[in-house]
């Protein structure tokens, strides 16, 4: 037994070894992305035709709400930290992650915290209906009771992700295999890293917002009520002040994953290795003093207009050496197209479109027109779901062979690479069309004007929602009748120590560090 | 050979594709703002709307030109590095030259754009010197727009029917854009907006004005806009601000100075007209038929029309302690509202008239049976005690 997994469900719930926690992190978290997009394919088959058809404003904005929310906390973090506990180890010669207890511990409140939040889907006065930034007074004077569920389910998450990080970050400083400098580390260790400690110092202050609010509704303080001395504004900066690093929190690591899949199907090493390591740290650090151009309408004084507008711009210089980077890498190599090289290559395409977007937001006059307009909704998608949930998919191809010893379908990824990508741009092209024309976010029912591109977004909506099928169906199908295969290396052009280990991974590895040089 | 033809067609056409998808951008402005057609920001009817979309197209313009040169490199090295095609990869993984090269460019290029980002923004916040002075006020789910100085205000809501959003009659040209009565501005003055909401945070926003200031409870937001061409305009509520957030749409109305004058001068009249009014003395039916008017109209939103409320969010009326209860705090409730809970103050919001009927149906309505009536001179009375 010292050398293999526990039998039955026991092997799961008192887990502590990171393959079977990242595998569990995966699931979880794809079973989230599942619940959110439901929520997702309720929210467009609503706004496919004017007027209310299916359900009620009030459930609408419950809808928007668990969809941020679902897809933020419960899809998208989760499953890099899934993949962080699967191949940060791997990547750097480790046995295992620093403190496996406090993994298991981690992974396991998880659910506890989505199903509070979630029950309150059932419960009288609904789901939160706030919106996932949940600016007060709308989450506290006026919101349903049920909110007091949510307060603590994201205290639940929130202590979920700095467990989560202070691994990581025990793991990279503490067992690197000899001779893995810091600047020998892959990106993707780089990229989590550097998340990490963003969330180490964001998600407290999340915290402290929720409690705030908790106070507020229940022990009579007035953080957030200028009745009391508060101020509803104040909210909204601690909420950005975690929120900013939170978007960067999502992205960094998707940046490491393109920087891992790039090189390896341009088989040619990844250009500007070091410029990529201070551009990520520039990231972070900007995302830190940039919070308020979330806020452009607010009636902040003009100074503060004007500072958070230049600050913004500038994240611009260092998310374009990424990009820059990637495509100097691909310039002279010798490229194939796998699925996964696809879907990186769709990366970085649509992440830098979604950064033209951002560009043009960080412009604070122009924003005055773009904010909370369908522009923001169609701009964010862009980096999210084309940055983040496009790059786990390509992941996911990328390293499965490695897991599971199996290797998926080229053509079938491909196909449901295709459909992800023509749907996601027919979803989410024509939402910047109805921002620029003046239709806000967040609206249940909209005037005859925007009916034409609502329904192309829809219909652009159900293909990507039907790519997240064909996705699981491509896994599932790949773990239980994919072609075995035990080559070492996967890919032709892969490098990194995780390349050097039988296929698949055993059990356990690196029991005794390798030697790098 | 042909496949090299086909390679450079190819090439030439990514930057043409994505340039007149652009340009039909540039040009929508001019078309009918309409379905298919509607793809960029109007230009809006102001000094300060104009600035922003020539700052907009500047931006968008540079990100096309970015992207030409990002997405040509990019697209080049998908078709000709191609392993199939026999491409053996370099090894080369480094430049500092490069490296520097792409950090300062970008830096002057977001140079250029922060100085007229900056300007506009200036000219933006100047509200000094404003002609005319309007308090906007946001509600859960209406506008109230207070002629400052003037003596004039009134409630702006929307008129589209409930039956039209649930489908049940056909949806007019202006569906969930009309409101019972729009904003009057005149053209070619400064109109100073004074900004605030009573319940939650809410968000002014008329495109064609280029003006979105968020309404925030207990503060009050300045922006300001002087309009260049008689029209009507309309916008929405930007901030969710609850289940009503789609229903509340802004509608403005500028007309020449002249007709500005005639319409303010009317207005006055109907205010005073209306203060007269809450002198009189109404009969129970009168004030059930009122009253079940008013209702419906400003308090059904959350108590709903049979008055059982919603559970778990809204208090039931029916049975109600405070409808069964006493005048006085009936009248408190109603017209104070209840600190740190959903229900505002109507107080302000409302004609004595309408406070007395609402009040009085809310006692008599739905098996309510109190029998007790409430006169406008009650609650004008109990509005001067306090």
């Amino acid at each position: 037994m010292a050398h293999g997994p526990a039998k039955g469900i026991g092997r799961w719930l008192f887990a502590t070894n990171h393959k079977d926690i990242g595998t569990m992190y995966l699931w979880f978290s794809f079973s989230m992305f599942l619940l959110g997009g439901a929520f997702a394919m309720i929210i467009r088959a609503e706004l496919f035709a004017p007027g209310m058809q299916l359900i009620k404003p009030e459930f609408f904005n419950q809808m928007t709400t668990m969809h941020g929310l679902i897809m933020v906390f419960g899809a998208i973090m989760p499953s890099f930290v899934g993949l962080a506990n699967w191949m940060i180890p791997l990547q750097i010669g480790a046995p295992d992650m620093a403190l496996p207890r406090m993994n298991n511990l981690s992974f396991w409140i998880l659910p506890f915290g989505f199903a509070l939040l979630a029950s309150t889907l059932f419960m009288e006065g609904g789901a939160p209906n706030f919106g996932w930034t949940f600016y007060a007074p709308l989450s506290t004077t006026y919101a349903p009771d049920t909110v007091n569920f949510f307060i603590f389910g994201v205290h639940i998450i929130g202590a979920s992700s700095i467990m989560g990080s202070i691994n990581i970050i025990a793991t990279v400083l503490n067992l690197r295999a000899p001779g893995m400098t810091m600047m020998k580390l892959p990106l993707f260790v780089w990229t989590w890293l550097i998340t990490a400690f963003l969330l180490v110092a964001v998600m407290p202050v999340l915290a402290g917002a929720v409690t705030m609010m908790l106070m507020d509704i229940n022990f009579g303080t007035s953080f957030f009520d200028a009745a009391g001395g508060g101020d509803p504004v104040l909210f909204q900066h601690i909420f950005w002040f975690f929120g900013h690093p939170e978007v960067y929190i999502i992205i960094l690591p998707a940046f490491g994953v393109i920087s891992e899949i790039i090189p390896t199907f341009s088989r040619k090493p990844l250009f500007g290795y070091s410029s990529m390591v201070y551009a990520t740290s520039a990231i972070a650090f900007l995302s830190f003093i940039v919070w308020a151009h979330h806020m452009f309408t607010t009636g902040m004084p003009i100074a503060g207009e004007l500072y958070f507008m230049y600050a913004t711009m500038l994240i611009a210089v260092p998310t374009g050496v990424k990009v820059f980077n990637w495509i100097t890498t691909m310039f002279k190599g010798s490229l194939t197209f796998e699925t996964p090289m696809l879907f990186a290559i769709a990366v970085v395409i649509l992440f830098t479109f979604g950064g033209f977007t951002g560009l043009m937001l960080a412009v604070a006059p122009a924003d005055i027109q773009y904010h909370d307009s369908y522009f923001v909704v169609g701009h964010f998608h862009y980096v999210m779901v084309a940055g983040a949930v496009f790059s786990m998919s390509g992941a996911i191809y990328y390293w499965l062979p490695k897991w599971s010893g199996k290797m998926y379908d080229e053509t079938m990824g491909k196909v449901q690479f295709w459909v992800a990508f023509v749907g996601f741009n027919i979803a989410f092209i024509p939402q910047h069309f109805l921002g620029l024309a003046g239709m806000p976010r967040r609206y249940a029912d909209y005037a005859l004007q925007f009916s034409d591109w609502n329904m192309v977004s829809s219909i652009g909506a159900f293909m990507y929602g039907a790519a997240q099928l064909m996705f699981l169906y491509n896994v599932v199908r790949t773990i239980v009748a994919g072609k075995p295969t035990s080559e070492e290396k996967t890919w032709e052009g892969a490098q990194g120590l995780e390349w050097t280990l039988p296929t698949p991974a055993p059990f356990h590895t690196f029991s005794t560090p390798p030697e790098v040089k | 050979m042909v496949s090299r033809v086909k390679q450079l067609v190819v090439y030439a056409l990514s930057p043409l594709l994505l340039l007149s998808f652009v340009g039909q951008m540039a040009h929508a402005e001019d078309a009918h703002r309409s379905g298919w057609s509607l793809l960029n920001m109007p230009r809006g009817v102001t000094g300060v709307s104009n600035d922003i979309y020539d700052l907009h197209m500047v931006v968008v313009w540079i990100c096309v030109w970015i992207s030409v040169v990002v997405y040509g490199v990019m697209f080049y090295s998908m078709f000709a590095h191609r392993k199939s095609k026999g491409a053996k990869a370099s090894n080369f993984h480094e430049s500092t030259t490069v490296e520097l090269l792409w950090t300062i460019v970008p830096v002057l290029i977001l140079i250029w754009v922060a100085f007229p980002s900056t300007k506009v923004l200036i000219d933006l916040y100047d509200t000094s010197e404003a002609d005319i002075d309007i308090k906007v006020t946001g509600y859960q789910w209406k506008w109230q727009y207070e002629y400052l100085g003037e003596g004039v205000e009134f409630m702006s809501e929307l008129t589209t029917s409930e039956s039209a959003i649930y489908n049940l009659e056909p949806k007019t040209e202006f569906y969930l854009s009309e409101v019972n009565e729009p904003l009057v501005l005149p053209v070619g003055k400064k109109v100073r907006f004074l900004l605030t909401a009573k319940d939650v945070i809410h968000s002014w926003w008329v495109p064609d004005l280029g003006v979105k200031r968020d309404a925030v409870p207990g503060f009050i937001n300045e922006t300001w806009a002087k309009i260049d061409e008689p029209g009507i305009y309309r916008g929405f509520c930007a901030e969710l601000c609850g289940k009503g957030h789609a229903f509340m749409p802004i509608v403005v109305n500028a007309v020449s100075e002249e007709e500005y004058k005639v319409w303010l001068a009317d207005k006055k009249e109907a205010a005073a007209a209306i203060r007269e009014m809450a002198k009189q003395t109404f009969t129970l039916e009168e004030l059930m038929v009122k009253g079940e008017e008013a209702y419906n109209r400003s308090c059904a939103g959350c108590h709903a029309g049979n008055g059982e409320g919603i559970p778990g969010a809204f208090p039931a009326l029916k049975g109600s302690a405070i409808a069964l209860g006493s005048v006085a705090n009936h009248l408190d409730v109603v017209v104070n509202g209840v600190g740190g809970t959903a229900m505002q103050a109507f107080g302000a919001q409302l004609s004595e008239v309408d406070l007395a009927a609402i009040i009085t149906y809310e006692r008599n309505a739905w098996g309510n049976d109190v029998g007790d009536m409430v006169q406008p001179i009650d609650v004008l009375k109990f509005k001067q005690g306090q």
